[in-house]
């Protein structure tokens, strides 16, 4: 082994302190990666056995201290658990020595702290950092499914108390620099970059031979030990509260709470390994490698662009037209002035576009009060956003999104009225959920400028945009839509042309399933808590009372295949019922399979028209029929070409309407479940419950050719739009 | 094979097992040692032909630990012969440490044992010995583990077990145990007294002669807070998911006091009782456990029950009177109902509601107060259950001889 020069270099003064200084050459930012954890180790070496040396600084070039863990390295899969294993203890052995050494190290921390990065920091044993409430020091592992491997799974306990600790672990709460300090992650903080080595050196000097806590036998863990009262309700409250969360579905959370439970009974050298042994169990689970290919790189990719046609010139947008300001309307208008546009808002009454714009105003109002937003630039969004009713108000827009009610002879009104006063290169887009993008560009006389761009509601939370390409959208419509979806930071999906696109698709099958359930004697408690204990974020009763079960009717019935289809003809004869004759019409109505008003709760008629009996029920197939349902049609969707790659189908399930991220999305879902396993479960429960549940032939093949999901060959638009 | 006889039972009044309880100064040591030292005097018992101590016990730390059946066998004077081991199934440890006394009678293993339990949970609080499994995520995660309480609302959720139902049959515990009291039909019970030998309590504490109805009713759900903080509510919807909620109607009231005390039964075979001059009160016909799932927990004792009824070759109705543990009131209703028990037949004279539950003792109490009132009545077999943690339930057969 040897120092690479590249990650981090050292420099020893004449008062014999030493600075490890980081800053990764090949990277943007420093990361704790396996060739950084050998550099820091050989260099830390070094300069514990150099009798001259009396401390050490450690510090970073870069303007965060460290962004943790390199999860690139993830890609390939470990497949050598002991080998994994047998490093882990090596690199705990390593850092144990530099701890116990007896001299003096101390991190000064200047910028993002996060995951291996503060366990770099944790490591030392005095930390310092800056007073900038910019700054992030956490554990942010649990979110793409792991959690600290480098000893602060257990250190954050030993410093923060159980409770906290289990929460920075489990929570991957980011603390600004005065709440770490508060918290006893970090030890002081100083108010400017010059103060942190004048601090550093004062405390080496007052701290000749330091000891860390948890070696520390006098140390005793604020708030009492696991073994105390305190500690055993902490714990047992804890997996209560950590079953209502995740119900067991992340491996990560249970692991690494059991790292605190068995590793705070027992000498710290011997906890790191059970830590070690844990991290190697999640590390290789499925979930992990499902969520950082998702979640992490999936997502990143797509907000760096990924699906943007190549060498299409940058589609720059200063102007926006969004004509519509109902409640999308309104939200598209907000994001977008908040990225900087100029955003000429219009609908058909002065009121109305002022309402859209009071939207904003809200919104503002309310961050400006939380200290969210500064009350300058909250200003100047606002000032940027104009109602006007005039069609001609569009003159000038680089692109206009129509956010009108969702009727075709409407739009198509409106696309010509704007089209008469917008530049003939520009952009047209429209946020359609429901009508073919094709269909809506017969009304255009550029149907290549014509493109679809599918918000989801609440349009300032929700983080996924659903792009449309209609028969005739050129890439230059492609590229300008991905560009303005990453100018407002969103995360853009680009599908094909299709009824219901990808998402709506795939979400009506959610609803459907659960409506069928509801109707073959599943009683409602048990369609929603199955499908919320497998992740789903709500039930499919309660999430189509949010949409209304008349929007559903509405959008059936403009749907010309409603007759054809025997699933949308039974759905639809349903729902019919349920608001005709009983008056259930939705949350909005406050009424829908829910009541509302007081304490939400279950319609009790529900159980009178649909008789069940909950003896002869099997919930392993109520749940398999929830998620496999919505996995089918994203495969469908992927077949017919509506979805342009795997990973944008992944997303737009997890994005865009909830499916559990610990899957990896609808599409890995299947490879989740196991491809042989899935369909032979589609094919009893077409047996069953009729021919929704038909798998493609492709999949078949796929599957007995031993493929995964992500090996599928995706059609291209050509084959799956032939003209 | 050998049969086994229960020669006698004795157990002590019960104390409350907090702060305020009568029994706090009396070491569960104690406890156990004078109702060895009662059996001895009572029967004038020649100690050299008792072999063992089998006690159960469930928290097995402090007072309890380093097994407090030893303890007390080394302190009640039986002789150095006397052997002692503790057992813990929980709720069902009296009653398995008859059971596993009966099993070496019968199997020729032994002749003459003690077996009982003790509980002291004034000194010794519930839960102190931790354990892995509610407290080890490793363990509770998959196990969908709640606490007892949650498990009990559960039950009367899924089963439809109102406020008002749980209210009434706790009502009644309280009643029938007034009775009982007032008629001195407690006739195996002992005073526990202090080192001078002055009694400490002629009585069992918790009993109320005034409980109403109403008085119940207006007593606060007690596991309602910690099914929403802690979770639990959630984690019992996610193993039982047809049920919208749980409803809260277990309270302090209508739920098993938590006290102090022990009891004891003396079981050998034909030809011990014999040596001694002593006349069976009763023979062990059967016994049995099963497991249920961890989460409802304490539905165990109907499927122990009809195991131990299959057993010996009996149904329910063949069976005179039953002693079904009051560890929530839900418990034996739902039994009673499960099995068509005739109210008639169940804890004539009370139960844990309104006595008590010295968690290690109960089920050895159960097995005294049995045999005393069959005896009363004139009566020829009896059923002991329990419904335990963890999800088991355990259930004896006895028969008068």
């Amino acid at each position: 082994m040897a120092i690479d020069k590249n990650i981090l270099t050292v420099e020893t003064g004449s008062d014999g302190i030493a600075i490890i200084t980081i800053d990764n050459k090949n990277e943007s930012t420093n990361l704790f990666s396996f060739d950084f954890i050998s550099s820091y180790i050989e260099a830390a070496n070094e300069l514990v056995n150099n009798p001259a040396v009396k401390g050490v600084i450690v510090q970073s070039a870069k303007s965060m201290f460290m962004a943790g863990a390199d999860l690139k390295q993830l890609e390939k899969p470990i497949t050598d658990k002991e080998e994994f294993l047998n490093n882990s203890l090596q690199m705990h052995k390593s850092f144990r020595e530099i701890e116990k050494a007896g001299k003096p190290f101390v991190a000064c921390i200047d910028g993002h702290a996060l995951g291996g990065g503060l366990e770099l920091a944790m490591i030392c044993h005095h930390r310092i950092s800056t007073n900038n409430p910019k700054t992030k020091i956490g554990f942010p592992e649990i979110k793409v499914g792991l959690f600290p491997g480098g000893g602060g799974t257990l250190k954050a306990p030993y410093l923060m108390g159980i409770q906290n600790g289990l929460m920075a672990v489990l929570q991957g709460t980011n603390h600004t620099p005065a709440k770490a300090l508060k918290a006893n992650l970090i030890n002081e903080v100083v108010e400017t970059t010059e103060d942190l080595i004048p601090a550093a050196k004062k405390w080496i000097a007052e701290n000749p031979k330091p000891v860390q806590p948890w070696d520390n036998k006098k140390y005793k863990i604020p708030g009492g030990g696991l073994m105390s009262p305190a500690g055993a309700q902490v714990m047992m409250g804890g997996i209560g509260n950590l079953r209502k969360l995740t119900h067991g579905n992340y491996p990560a959370a249970t692991n690494a709470m059991t790292v605190i439970y068995k590793g705070l009974q027992v000498p710290f050298d011997r906890a790191l390994e059970i830590e070690a042994r844990y991290f190697t169990d999640t590390i290789t689970s499925k979930e992990a490698k499902n969520m950082i290919r998702t979640g992490f790189m999936g997502i990143g990719a797509a907000k760096k662009g990924i699906a943007r046609p190549k060498g299409v010139e940058p589609y720059p947008i200063k102007k926006l037209g969004v004509l519509g300001a109902g409640m999308m309307g309104a939200g598209i208008a907000y994001v977008s002035a908040y990225a900087g546009m100029e955003v000429v808002l219009k609908d058909v009454t002065i009121e109305g576009a002022q309402k859209g714009k009071d939207y904003s105003t809200g919104i503002v109002n309310k961050r400006v009060e939380r200290k969210k937003m500064e009350q300058d630039f909250g200003d100047a969004l606002l000032a940027r956003i104009h109602p006007t009713t005039d069609p001609a108000a569009m003159d000038g827009c680089d692109m206009v999104i129509e956010a009108v009610f969702e009727n075709l002879d409407l739009k198509a009104t409106v696309t010509k009225e704007t089209e008469a006063v917008l530049g003939a290169d520009k952009i047209y887009a429209s946020n359609t959920s429901t009508i073919p993008i094709t269909m809506l560009a017969k009304a255009s006389d550029r149907p290549e400028n014509f493109i679809g761009i599918h918000f989801f509601s609440p349009v300032d939370k929700m983080p996924l945009v659903e792009i449309i390409v209609g028969e005739k959208t050129n890439d230059r419509a492609i590229a300008a839509a991905i560009d303005y979806v990453m100018a407002i930071r969103k995360i853009p999906i680009v599908v094909n042309d299709s009824r219901g696109f990808y998402t709506s698709r795939c979400f009506g099958t959610f609803t459907s399933e659960g409506l069928f359930l509801l109707d073959e004697g599943v009683p409602a408690a048990m369609i929603e808590n199955v499908a919320k204990t497998k992740g789903m974020p709500v039930g499919p009763l309660a999430v189509s009372d949010e949409v209304s079960l008349t929007l559903g009717l509405h959008v059936m019935e403009s749907n010309p295949d409603l007759e054809k289809s025997p699933e949308m003809s039974r759905n639809y004869k349903i729902t019919k019922m349920l608001v005709e004759e009983h008056g259930r019409k939705g949350k909005k109505a406050g009424a829908g399979f829910y009541e509302y008003g007081g304490k939400k709760k279950l319609w009790p008629k529900l159980a009178e028209i649909f008789k069940s009996d909950v003896e002869t029920l099997d919930k392993e197939i109520v749940a398999k029929r929830i998620l496999h349902r919505q996995a089918l049609e994203a495969f469908r969707c992927l077949d017919e070409g509506v979805l342009h790659s795997v990973v944008d189908g992944d997303i737009g399930s997890v994005t865009g309407w909830g499916f559990p991220i610990y899957t990896g999305g609808a599409l890995s879902y299947i490879d989740f479940v196991g491809g042989a396993a899935f369909i032979a479960d589609c094919d009893e429960f077409k047996e069953k419950f009729g021919p929704r549940w038909d798998v493609p032939q492709s999949l078949r093949d796929l599957v007995a050719a031993g493929k995964s999901i992500h090996d599928f060959e995706v059609k291209s638009k050509a084959e799956a739009m032939p003209a | 094979m050998a049969e086994a006889y229960i020669y006698d039972a004795v157990r002590t009044t019960r104390g409350r097992g907090n702060k305020k309880g009568a029994l706090i100064g009396i070491t569960p040591t104690q406890l156990a040692t004078q109702c060895l030292q009662e059996l001895r005097a009572k029967h004038d018992l020649n100690t050299d032909l008792v072999e063992d101590v089998i006690l159960g016990c469930v928290s097995q730390v402090m007072d309890q630990g380093a097994n407090i059946a030893k303890t007390a066998a080394q302190q009640s004077g039986y002789g150095d012969h006397l052997c002692g081991v503790t057992l813990n199934r929980f709720c069902g440890s009296g009653l398995e440490a008859i059971n596993q006394a009966s099993a070496y009678v019968k199997s020729g293993f032994s002749q003459l044992l003690i077996a009982g339990g003790v509980e002291s949970m004034s000194r010794v609080k519930m839960g102190s010995d931790g354990g892995a499994m509610l407290m080890d995520p490793s363990v509770a995660m998959p196990g969908h583990a709640i606490p007892q309480g949650i498990s009990a609302d559960l039950i009367a959720t899924k089963y439809g077990y109102s406020r008002a139902d749980v209210d009434e049959f706790a009502y009644h515990s309280q009643m029938k145990a007034v009775a009982a009291e007032k008629d001195n039909r407690f006739t195996s019970r002992l005073d526990v007294k202090d080192v001078n030998g002055i009694t400490v309590l002629d009585r069992d504490e918790n009993v109320r002669e005034n409980t109403t109805v109403e008085s119940l009713g207006g007593l606060q759900p007690s596991f309602a807070i910690m099914g929403e903080m802690g979770g639990f509510d959630a984690v019992a919807i996610d193993r039982y998911p047809e049920l919208e909620g749980i409803n809260h109607v277990h309270h302090a009231g209508n739920s098993s006091a938590i006290v102090d005390g022990a009891a004891i039964a003396l079981i050998g075979s034909k030809e011990a009782g014999e040596a001694l001059g002593l006349k069976p009160r009763a023979i062990v016909k059967g016994a049995a456990v099963y497991g249920t799932d961890p989460t409802i927990m304490l539905t165990g004792p109907t499927p122990a029950s009809e195991k131990v009824l299959k057993q010996v070759g009996m149904s329910a109705s063949d069976i005179d009177l039953y002693e079904i543990n009051e560890a929530f009131a839900v418990v034996p209703m739902l039994m009673r109902d499960n099995m068509n028990i005739p109210m008639e037949k169940i804890n004539f004279n009370g139960g844990a509601i309104a006595m008590g539950h010295p968690l290690g003792a109960t089920g050895c109490i159960l097995m005294g107060t049995l045999i005393d009132e069959l005896e009363r009545q004139d009566k020829q077999t009896g059923l002991v259950t329990l419904c335990i943690g963890g999800g088991m339930g355990i259930a004896t057969v006895i028969e008068r001889v």
